[in-house]
């Protein structure tokens, strides 16, 4: 191997190396701190399964299933950001962004407060929309000749109109059902639970294993859609697998702790900075998601000068990103 | 490499967006040889290309590769028998040559395994035959324009097929890389006995370096044969709808267009 491909590949696995660390270390601290601080020691006993009172139900109660949705929430939006971005080939494609993260809360808010339901059947019920709103964009923009600058621009008006339905279906909600719609709209680690949590982690790691089984085939997308397919990359089965497995991954992660706001827009371009591309981002997207929700998390708990959800902390570094995105596409003269 | 397979179409008909631009076309693709498409604008030539890399539909009649159907074949088995390199392929940011040249093993690869030795070797010679060695950790988003085809190409040996077809290989490049570019067609063809098919503007290099032209006419085969025994006066008329004065390539004795155009334009 010449000492620039072993350069590149260094790159990559000090990414993931450093990514994986600080995962670790962010979770440890979320299990850590809280209203009472309690050393890596007493929380080894607890995880192993010692009574100490206090610490057990702190630990165990509170902080264990918040920790684990801002990992595998952070994990899943991580991905699913980085499915979309790849298969539309664009860094404004993510799923907050073009009204996919959005028709699934939309989705649960309405299962919520105007139809009255609860349990799985809620997630169940968004996985379901946000395939058919994904659908619905793709068609509208497939109409004349499929065009990805149509799709993002169709996707943002989808993602204000939906922002407009959670806000009539808001209007007329009774204030018992407040609290539990308000999970679906703002990315809040507070209320994290350990049923959903757990299974954010289940739909996290089987879309990790299927993704990491198709990450060659993405990668091929970059050289156009006619080129991977005589390549034996089979986009048109490839396409609707790994988009399902997407939304499924944001339905899920919202569930969990709400639509962190723009976790998925920016694990993906964070991953490649790091990483360089010398090998699918898929893993890196990820990881990078997971530390994002994790500090940000921390952020909003303990070094603001109130408690912020998460969501608001990540969302300040959302906003500016997205504006520096527009601006230099539209200074390459490009189209979105 | 294994025995070349034989490529033909019987009674195709193909197109895109259910639009038929080939009604009826029946040929084959003559094995380990260069074959070379020409035709006016929208005659169809990619259409027929894209029909036999499975990019277009059939919509009536059979493309057969071997003894079996195109359509028969798995997306990864066909892409180790039938590459294609596109008119102008969308270069990826940030990642260097060698990465590149290694995406033509995707259909060799299972899905949760690394590279394979053989992988290796077959993008080390890809790299060495197209003379790329010394910009291989480069870039590919740096490369001028002559340098990238290379890439390509070593891309598509390093695919490892039987049948490469190629659209217009050599558009955008100067005339000293349009030669380049195709010596190392010939070669590829004369030492791996790939069979090339191409589509090329160029009538004066297609005569020259193809072994068969097809000349296509809306949507139809007009004539296959050698260079020699098809470019003539009366076949560019047909073909492009101009009048032209052949004479004899002094180098390599194949025919040579001359467009006639209005010569009353420019000279007195």
């Amino acid at each position: 191997m010449s000492p620039d491909a072993a350069r590149r590949r260094r790159r990559w696995n000090t990414a993931v190396i450093v990514t994986a660390v600080l995962t670790v270390l962010l979770a440890g601290a979320m299990l850590c701190c809280g209203n009472t601080f309690y050393g890596p020691a007493v929380v080894f006993r607890v995880l192993r399964g010692e009574m100490i009172s206090s610490a057990s139900y702190a630990i165990l109660q509170l902080r264990l299933p918040r920790m684990l949705g801002a990992v595998f929430s952070g994990m899943a939006f991580g991905m699913a950001g980085f499915v979309f971005q790849t298969v539309l080939r664009n860094p404004l494609a993510s799923p907050d962004v073009i009204g996919i993260s959005t028709s699934t809360s939309a989705a649960a808010v309405f299962c919520i407060s105007v139809l009255g339901l609860q349990g799985i059947v809620v997630p169940a019920v968004s996985v379901v929309t946000g395939l058919c709103v994904s659908l619905i964009i793709y068609l509208l923009a497939a109409r004349n000749g499929f065009s990805h600058a149509r799709m993002i621009l169709i996707g943002i008006g989808v993602q204000a109109m939906l922002g407009a339905v959670i806000s009539w279906v808001l209007s007329r909600t009774s204030e018992y059902d407040v609290a539990n719609t308000m999970r679906w709209m703002n990315g809040s680690l507070t209320n994290a639970r350990m049923q959903e949590s757990l299974t954010v982690m289940a739909v996290a790691v089987l879309g990790a294993v299927f993704l990491f089984s198709r990450r060659e085939a993405m990668r091929l997308i970059e050289l156009g859609d006619a080129y991977a397919e005589t390549l034996g990359g089979n986009i048109r089965r490839l396409y609707p697998q790994v988009i399902a497995a997407a939304v499924l991954l944001v339905a899920f992660a919202t569930a969990a702790v709400g639509p962190v706001s723009s976790v998925s827009f920016l694990a993906g371009p964070i991953a490649s900075r790091i990483s360089g591309r010398s090998r699918s981002t898929l893993i890196p997207s990820a990881l990078a998601g997971a530390v994002l929700v994790l500090a940000a998390d921390l952020i909003g708990q303990f070094l603001m000068p109130a408690r912020y959800p998460a969501g608001v902390i990540t969302g300040l570094l959302g906003g500016p990103y997205l504006l520096y995105l527009l601006v230099t596409i539209n200074r390459k003269g490009e189209t979105a | 490499m294994s025995e070349n397979m034989v490529m033909s179409a019987r009674n195709l008909a193909s197109g895109y967006d259910g639009r038929i631009i080939i009604p009826d076309m029946t040929m084959t693709i003559p094995a380990g040889k260069i074959s070379v498409l020409i035709g006016a604008n929208g005659c169809g030539k990619s259409t027929l290309l894209k029909a036999f890399c499975r990019l277009n539909r059939v919509y009536a009649g059979t493309i057969t590769l071997g003894d079996r159907d195109i359509r028969d074949y798995g997306p990864k088995e066909y892409a180790r028998s039938v590459g294609m390199l596109p008119q102008s392929p969308a270069v990826p940011e940030g990642i260097s040559v060698r990465e590149l040249v290694t995406r033509g093993r995707f259909p060799y690869r299972q899905p949760l395994k690394g590279l394979a030795a053989a992988d290796y070797q077959a993008v080390d010679r890809a790299i060495a035959v197209m003379g790329i060695e010394a910009i291989a950790d480069r870039n590919v988003d740096e490369l001028s324009g002559g340098q990238r085809q290379r890439v390509w190409i070593a891309l598509s040996l390093a695919q490892e097929t039987d049948i490469l077809f190629l659209d217009e290989p050599t558009t955008f490049l100067d005339i000293s890389y349009q030669i380049e570019i195709l010596e190392l067609l010939v070669r590829l063809n004369r030492e791996n006995r790939t069979t090339i098919v191409m589509v090329l503007h160029d009538i004066n290099l297609a005569a020259r370096y193809a072994d068969y032209l097809f000349a296509m006419k809306q949507g139809q085969l007009i004539r296959e044969e050698k260079p020699a025994d098809i470019i003539d006066e009366a076949l560019i008329r047909e073909v492009y709808g101009m009048e032209s004065r052949i004479i004899t390539d002094p180098v390599y004795g194949t025919p040579n267009v001359i467009p006639v155009g209005n010569p009353s334009l420019l000279r007195e």
